[in-house]
């Protein structure tokens, strides 16, 4: 029985997740995995490395499925729906995904932004959008006199951000974070984190990071993760403060093994 | 593996039980400078107070060091933030204690005003429920430390039946009045001490067990 005492099934939930198992063919990565990520809230994923947070967090769009010979068994519920029975090109757009190096499109800084738009059909002020997201990603006053550069010419934290703006321009309601910041130094790292505040007020975020810290300052809610289990979830202070459980103690306190 | 960073909380921690040691030493000698007219143990109490102060900011030091460097979590941040504030009790333990010596100092120029009874037991209280803190800290027993708050309320009946008894002398006899009110400085002094010993039993609960207990009556989440 693990361990799931917390208080975030007490907020409203942007995605329930119910006895979650997971194979990389007979190999199984995720066991029995259940997990309440509210709305407009961030929940972080900690634990060792290897211990399936980053598999956990691809199967949450449907990422996995990329790969061959994987299987995934359990319910994963977006707004109450069933993410396995819909069009996984209509959930990626609801559920998009920032990965630990920034992988712009090789096209301008405003293509970045207005491709996922154009595709999507979208017909209305499209210089206005872009402005409007890369305000949100924080990114506009640096870049808006180089919309026409290429997204190459930023830097890493720059292009991370345009990464965001490109996932906030199709309304993407839930971010999924996978280590964003590792290859970034402390200030542009301050500068995600800032932004992932800001945009609590319209997005849900779920982020997996190697760095407690970072868990520790940017999160609601953290969730620990050991070979494949989820065995501690709960508010972020009270996890890196007061854990239930010795091995998230003994994780933490840097003691694991 | 052990890290570094155990060994410097061990550190600290030996370091914490050296001052508690000193502030335990230094209320010993100024309660028996009072009860067995021994001024050269109060002298020796003023003059050790510095050890103390110098022990705290050196503790405090040790702590933020920590805090900034290695940025703890769970028990080890509890662990932290208990020594920090036990070290304020122990300085304040300390000063209590230089309290006494001033006043055994004064009480000692005038002749004894009655058989000391309640006084001795009331100092063995206050010193062994400061022990029993920093013991309960050694042992990481909650056990010890609860018992430690409830002996909270015997010092507080203990200062209240003292308080009553040295009125009493001072309305039946004037000439009693400045040796009484020393000694009802002292009650208050030890008093006081228990306190601290009392709020130290209440960190180690916190790090221990990760219960805050101070102020039951509030409404916590």
């Amino acid at each position: 029985m693990e361990k799931t005492k917390t208080h975030a099934s007490q907020h409203p939930l942007r995605l329930k997740i119910s006895n979650l198992n997971f194979f990389y063919g007979p190999k199984q990565a995720v066991f029995g995995l259940s997990l309440d990520i509210p709305i407009n809230r961030i929940t972080a994923l900690i634990g060792p490395s290897g211990c399936g947070k980053s598999t956990f967090l691809r199967t949450l769009n449907r990422m996995n499925e990329t790969i061959r010979h994987t299987r995934v068994e359990g319910e994963v519920l977006l707004d109450g729906q069933d993410i396995h029975a819909m069009d996984v090109v209509g959930l990626r757009r609801r559920v998009g995904m920032v990965f630990q190096r920034p992988n712009p499109f090789p096209k301008s800084i405003y293509d970045n932004v207005a491709y996922g738009l154009r595709i999507n059909g979208f017909s209305g002020r499209l210089d206005d959008l872009v402005e409007h997201s890369l305000r949100r990603a924080a990114l506009w006053e640096e870049v808006k006199d180089y919309l026409k550069k290429s997204a190459f010419a930023l830097s890493g934290g720059q292009q991370q951000r345009l990464c965001i703006a490109r996932a906030l321009a199709v309304d993407q309601e839930v971010l999924l974070l996978d280590e964003p910041c590792s290859a970034l130094d402390p200030v542009t790292t301050a500068k995600i984190e800032e932004l992932m505040f800001q945009l609590k007020d319209s997005c849900t975020m779920a982020i997996v990071t190697h760095n407690m810290q970072q868990a520790a300052r940017a999160s609601d809610f953290t969730a620990f993760m050991l070979d494949g289990k989820l065995i501690e979830h709960s508010e972020t202070p009270k996890l890196f403060t007061t854990p239930s459980d010795p091995r998230t103690e003994a994780y933490i306190t840097g003691r694991f093994g | 593996m052990e890290r570094h960073f155990e060994h410097d909380l061990e550190e600290l921690k030996q370091r914490l039980l050296w001052m508690g040691s000193l502030a335990e030493r230094a209320v010993h000698q100024a309660v028996h400078a009072v009860l067995d007219a021994e001024e050269h143990l109060a002298e020796t109490v003023l003059s050790e107070e510095d050890a103390i102060n110098e022990m705290q900011i050196e503790i405090d030091e040790r702590v933020q060091r920590l805090l900034a460097l290695q940025q703890p979590m769970a028990a080890d941040l509890r662990f932290l933030l208990a020594v920090s504030r036990i070290n304020g009790d122990l300085e304040r333990i300390g000063d209590q204690a230089v309290n006494i010596a001033q006043s055994a100092m004064r009480v000692l120029r005038h002749p004894q005003v009655k058989p000391y009874v309640d006084l001795p037991r009331m100092s063995e209280l206050a010193e062994g429920m400061v022990r029993d803190s920093l013991n309960s800290l050694v042992r990481a027993d909650l056990d010890l430390a609860q018992s430690v708050l409830q002996r909270d309320d015997q010092v507080d009946r203990l200062r209240d039946q003292l308080f009553r008894e040295l009125l009493t002398y001072m309305m039946e006899n004037s000439a009693v009045v400045f040796a009484a009110f020393e000694l009802i400085l002292v009650a208050k002094n030890l008093e006081r001490i228990g306190d601290h010993a009392t709020n130290i039993a209440e960190d180690v609960i916190y790090f221990v067990a990760g219960r805050d207990v101070r102020h039951p009556a509030l409404d916590r989440r």
